[in-house]
């Protein structure tokens, strides 16, 4: 287990006070002077050598896209967005640094904007995070009464943020579609080339950043970025914020170090699986948008990105809903595909009439009304949608229904067979009634 | 995807109420110069919240000329995200329920069904009293608290269906039951408490920005205090200056009857103390209530390890400091102090400095002092020379790293 001195979400639940005075105790914004002097290249160094992987899901190294950003300020200013859209189903854990460590966001953000030259940052919540935008806004507004932010601050670098929020949108958590969102349109995603770095928010250069993997960097800096690259296993170096959901005993956001098994992060933190370990079905470790894994296969699996994209899935947000025997797993897909049927923005045709037909499908399928080979086309179908949209919803769509069928057609068979003999043996039923009726 | 229309029956009118029509103004204000449609999302939030819950079309066309949008544009955000409702909700409550999946894997059906049953049997429709509607929502982002309800800024989570409809009967009844989990438990810890976060020490730590904003604070309020004719954006510094004097006193003043009421805190159940620390962490809150506590802790530490900044060394008449005419039995290495290297060392120790105790002592006039004698041009005070001396000279190398997470060198 990670032991606490190198927890970096020291105020995870809330148990201590949120405020400046309690973030100063925790030791948040220790030295912050310093790095800022040290200047962009230190930092951009230090996180570098941290292996720093995004933690908005797609594990992108954070200090080498930092490293995109003009290295000088040419005509338009330098954007930070902060992405406090955390929409992923099975993911709760940016919610928790938002509501209770709000301070060290707001360090990091002073530091990722000292790193790519940014003097204003924005940070969008999602809609629904309305308590949450409060704490935060409080702490802003606590932050530039004590000087951290504004003009001539004690950093020495002049830092504004501003406080957005959507209004219930999922897809506002890709990156493009929530600079579309800042600018007061729909939530679109935009086709990539231009990236963000280069004509982002209004058309200057942007980069988007995920809660969590800007919460981190304060303390990686104190503790250098060798520190976090020794915890972890190489290119998954670290500690992360698990969300452990569904069929445990106490489901609970905990953070561990990247690489602990399944096994021991459940075993340790979650209580175990409800009616133990024979009882566990199958896995989707990273939010919603991965394919699930067949409980023999992740049990003793490290939790990281690597290891997962082993399995055909992924550690994407670490949103861990686990599911045991008792669940009808074909429900529980069918769900996940009316979600993104649901967010779908529309734009792109695979998406937006792909997601609706596999979710229609997938209904079926949970009744067993359908046909086997209806299968194989329902596997055709996410093929066609993966791979061929402009951002990646349709990816995330078709890949829950993709391991649904690699690991469950036998009991999608199964259901469709038992629909087939019910459906019969009442044929059959009706047959002879009809026949009395008729004798 | 999902086709939402605007309701067929439509008010003749709206306009903001003065307060929110200046909020408006102000969020407007926020973004860069001709970007006020960014302002689209949270004018028309407060525009439905102000119209009971809803969003209309005089509303759409009221906000579009407000940011000079096409109305086209602001129906396009009021008809794409979903948090616009675009027919009536329930006066005292429109429910969202998270449907799904990690909320399905434990129980959200039931909660869907109650409802139903106590509301109406379709979503987005009035109960009969008119008091609430219901609609089924995608992931709150509360999934290890599951399943879980959300009504405006209040989260229930860790429900069951009993929980529940007693929520709904205490609303109906005009009270809002205490948001948050219902089973007991603070926020996502594992329920019956953490597996980690245990250690004390993380909770003490300190920060060497505590002095920096100490600093700042002193230096603006001695600002205020020495130039008595002072412009206009001083005066406002002077204002804010004060303002926060008296909270700190007023802080100080609740500060001792805090801490008799935290000791009770602490000894009550688990269940109430969270309450407790529930009531002084609302951001509601004017002043948190520890601050004033934490405030004076931080200033004891400032006495021994605070470095004066540059306008008060600035300010200072130069004193000399303690000097050695010989080495003193016991010599510090001063190389240890970052900033401070072999040329530095040798220089202070020809001065007759040598320990860090004497570094510790100096305030702004022998900073002064020293500064001058050497051509130091603010070093001293750039890189801290006070603090870190007195963190060397309190616990060596140690302390040193636990004030400023790093190794001296
Ligand atoms: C449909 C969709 C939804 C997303 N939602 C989020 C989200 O809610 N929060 C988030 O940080 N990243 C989200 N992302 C990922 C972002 O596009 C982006 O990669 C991320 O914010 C970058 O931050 P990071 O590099 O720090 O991980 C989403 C991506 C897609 C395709
Ligand atoms: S993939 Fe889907 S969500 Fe993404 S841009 Fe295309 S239609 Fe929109
Ligand atoms: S699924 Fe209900 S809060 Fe996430």
């Amino acid at each position: 287990m990670l032991s606490d001195k190198d927890r970096i979400f020291t105020n995870l639940y809330g148990l201590h006070d949120w405020r400046l005075a309690g973030a100063l105790k925790r030791g948040v914004y220790d030295g912050v002077k310093g790095f800022i002097e040290k200047g962009r290249d230190w930092i951009i160094e230090e996180v570098k050598a941290s292996g720093l992987r995004g933690r908005g899901g797609a594990g992108f190294p954070t200090g080498l896209k930092w490293s995109f950003m003009p290295k000088e300020v040419g005509e338009r200013p330098h954007y930070l967005v902060v992405n406090a859209d955390e929409s992923e189903p099975g993911t709760c854990k940016d919610r928790e640094i938002l509501r209770h460590d709000p301070h060290r966001l707001i360090e990091g953000m002073i530091l990722a904007g000292r790193a790519m030259l940014a003097h204003t940052a924005f940070i969008y919540f999602r809609g629904e995070f309305i308590h949450e935008r409060k704490v935060f806004e409080a702490a802003v507004e606590e932050a530039y009464e004590a000087g951290i932010l504004g003009r001539d601050t004690i950093f020495g670098w002049d830092f504004d943020i501003i406080v957005h929020h959507g209004a219930g949108a999922y897809i506002c958590g890709e990156e493009t579609a929530l600079i579309e969102s800042i600018e007061g349109k729909k939530g679109q995603p935009r086709l990539k080339p231009p990236f963000p770095a280069n004509a982002g928010l209004y058309g200057c250069p942007t980069t988007v950043n995920n809660v969590e993997s800007i919460a981190s960097v304060g303390e990686i800096l104190r503790r250098g970025g060798s520190w976090f690259a020794s915890l972890g296993k190489p290119n998954n170096t670290g500690t992360k914020l698990f969300c452990i959901s569904g069929h445990v005993e106490k489901p609970c956001v905990v953070e561990e170090e990247m690489g602990i098994t399944f096994r021991e992060l459940i075993e340790t933190h979650a209580g175990g699986i409800r009616g133990g370990w024979d009882n566990l079905k199958a896995v989707i470790p990273g939010g919603s948008s991965v394919r699930c894994v067949p409980a023999e296969q992740i049990i003793d699996c490290p939790m990281t990105f690597d290891d997962l994209a082993k399995l055909g899935s992924g550690l994407g947000t670490a949103g861990i809903i686990v599911m045991d025997k008792s669940t009808d797993i074909i429900r529980a897909i069918a769900r996940l595909a009316y979600f993104y049927k649901h967010e779908s923005c529309g734009q792109c045709t695979p998406c937006r009439e792909g997601t609706g037909w596999m979710w229609r499908m997938l209904e079926r399928m949970a009744e067993g009304r359908a046909e086997k080979r209806e299968i194989d086309l329902l596997f055709e179908v996410s093929k066609e949608i993966e791979g061929h949209t402009i951002c990646a919803l349709g990816d995330a769509a078709a890949w829950p229904v993709q391991g649904l069928i690699n690991h469950f057609r036998d009991e999608i068979e199964a259901r469709i067979d038992e629909y087939t003999a019910r459906a019969d043996a009442e044929g059959s039923m009706v047959k002879e009634m009809e026949k009395a009726a008729a004798g | 995807m999902s086709f939402r229309r605007l309701h067929p029956e439509q008010p003749e009118s709206f306009a903001f109420t003065p307060e929110n029509l200046a909020w408006a103004k102000e969020v407007i204000a926020r973004y860069p110069e001709g970007r006020q449609a960014s302002a689209v999302i949270p004018l028309l939030t407060r525009a439905q919240e102000q119209n009971g819950g809803w969003v209309t079309e005089p509303m759409i066309r009221y906000i579009a000329d407000m940011l000079k949008m096409r109305p086209i544009r602001v129906l396009e955000i009021a008809t794409f995200y979903t948090q616009f409702q675009l027919q009536p909700v329930g006066r005292k409550a429109h429910i969202w329920v998270c449907g799904t999946t990690p909320c399905r894997l434990r129980g959200a059906e039931e909660l869907i069904k109650v409802c139903k049953r106590r509301i109406a049997e379709k979503a987005h429709t009035l109960s009969e009293d008119g008091d609430f509607s219901w609609e089924e929502v995608e992931c709150l982002g509360a999934c290890t608290n599951a399943p879980m309800i959300q009504i405006g800024e209040r989260v229930y989570e860790d429900l069951t269906p009993e929980r529940f409809e007693e929520i709904l009967d205490e609303i109906a009844a005009g009270r809002w039951p205490e948001p948050g989990p219902q089973n007991g438990r603070t926020s996502s810890e594992p329920l019956g408490g953490p597996t980690t976060l245990t250690d004390d020490s993380l909770f003490n730590k300190g920060s060497d920005a505590e002095a920096l904003i100490a600093a700042r604070k002193s230096s603006a309020a001695k600002h205020a205090a020495t130039a008595p004719e002072t412009p206009a954006h001083a005066q406002d510094e002077t204002a804010s200056a004060k303002k926060t004097e008296e909270k700190e006193r007023a802080a100080a003043e609740t500060a001792k009857e805090t801490a008799k009421e935290q000791a009770e805190a602490s000894a009550l159940a688990q269940g109430e103390a969270k309450e407790a620390k529930e009531a002084t962490e609302s951001p509601g809150a004017e002043t948190p209530k520890d601050t004033a506590l934490q405030g004076a802790a931080a200033l004891a530490d400032l006495a021994e390890a605070r470095t004066p900044s540059e306008e008060e060394v600035e300010a200072a008449k130069a004193t000399p400091p303690q000097l050695y005419e010989a080495p003193p039995a016991q010599v510090d290495d001063l190389k240890l102090i970052s900033g401070v290297g072999p040329k530095l060392e040798k220089l202070l120790n020809d001065l007759g400095i040598y320990t860090f105790a004497q570094i510790a002592s100096w305030g702004p006039g022998e900073i002064k002092w020293v500064d001058d004698h050497l051509k130091f041009k603010g070093r001293i005070v750039r890189d801290k020379w006070v603090e870190q001396a007195a963190a060397l000279a309190a616990g060596g190398e140690e302390e040193y790293i636990r004030r400023f997470g790093k190794k001296p060198r």
